[in-house]
């Protein structure tokens, strides 16, 4: 493994170690549900998925590199699917937002929601 | 020379991520709702997904990137199967 190999690796071990600390601070610091989620799934997501990607700069495009790869994608549908569905179980519990300034939307009646 | 310089910022971003996963278990216990644990146990199961990913880079052992993917897999699936049964009451009518 030659240096600039060796190096890239790093640069993407450490970008992806501020972003999972970046959402980690947010998912202890926010004050709200709704807002410790966008924190996590998104910080921590591209976190997880730049570590991921370090991995397949260190593996090469065969074998665990590839499956690197997979973990990316896998991660980026994944997580905002996760993260809705939270938010949505939060709203059906009735969870409200931390302070007075922001509300839901009218509730609009379409056809097959429920 | 740039070996050790690899070495060093493998082990200290692990170290910081297993910092962090302790950091986000104060969110599961203290949280208020019962959203708030489950928005902390998936940021702990991300930041596994992580640890196992540079556990991978640190030993050289290319079997550890599918272990991430499995650990992800199991923390969307629980993440979905804990939100349904929040809300409905059961996971499977």
């Amino acid at each position: 493994m030659n240096a600039i190999q060796q190096f890239v690796v790093a640069a993407l071990v450490a970008v992806g170690s501020f972003f999972l600390l970046i959402g980690t601070v947010g998912l202890l610091r926010f004050p709200d549900v709704y807002n410790r989620m966008h924190a996590s799934s998104k910080a921590t997501t591209l976190g997880a998925s730049s570590i991921l990607l370090a991995g397949f700069a260190y593996y090469g495009p065969q074998g665990a590199g590839l499956t690197s790869l997979v973990g990316i994608v896998f991660l980026f549908l994944t997580a905002p699917t996760g993260a809705h569905l939270i938010s949505r179980s939060a709203h059906k519990m009735g969870v409200p937002f931390y302070g007075q300034e922001a509300e839901w939307p009218e509730e609009v009646d379409e056809p097959g929601s429920d | 020379m740039a070996s050790d310089l690899l070495g060093a910022v493998l082990n200290g971003a692990i170290v910081l991520t297993a910092a962090l996963t302790l950091f986000a278990g104060y969110r599961v216990v203290r949280g208020p709702t019962v959203p708030d644990r489950v928005v902390a146990l998936d940021t702990i199961a991300t930041n596994v997904v992580a640890i196992a990913g540079l556990y991978a880079l640190t030993t050289g052992e290319g079997l550890f990137v599918t272990v991430s993917l499995v650990l992800a897999i199991i923390g969307f699936i629980s993440t979905i199967a804990v939100s349904q049964y929040v809300i409905e009451g059961d996971i499977i009518e």
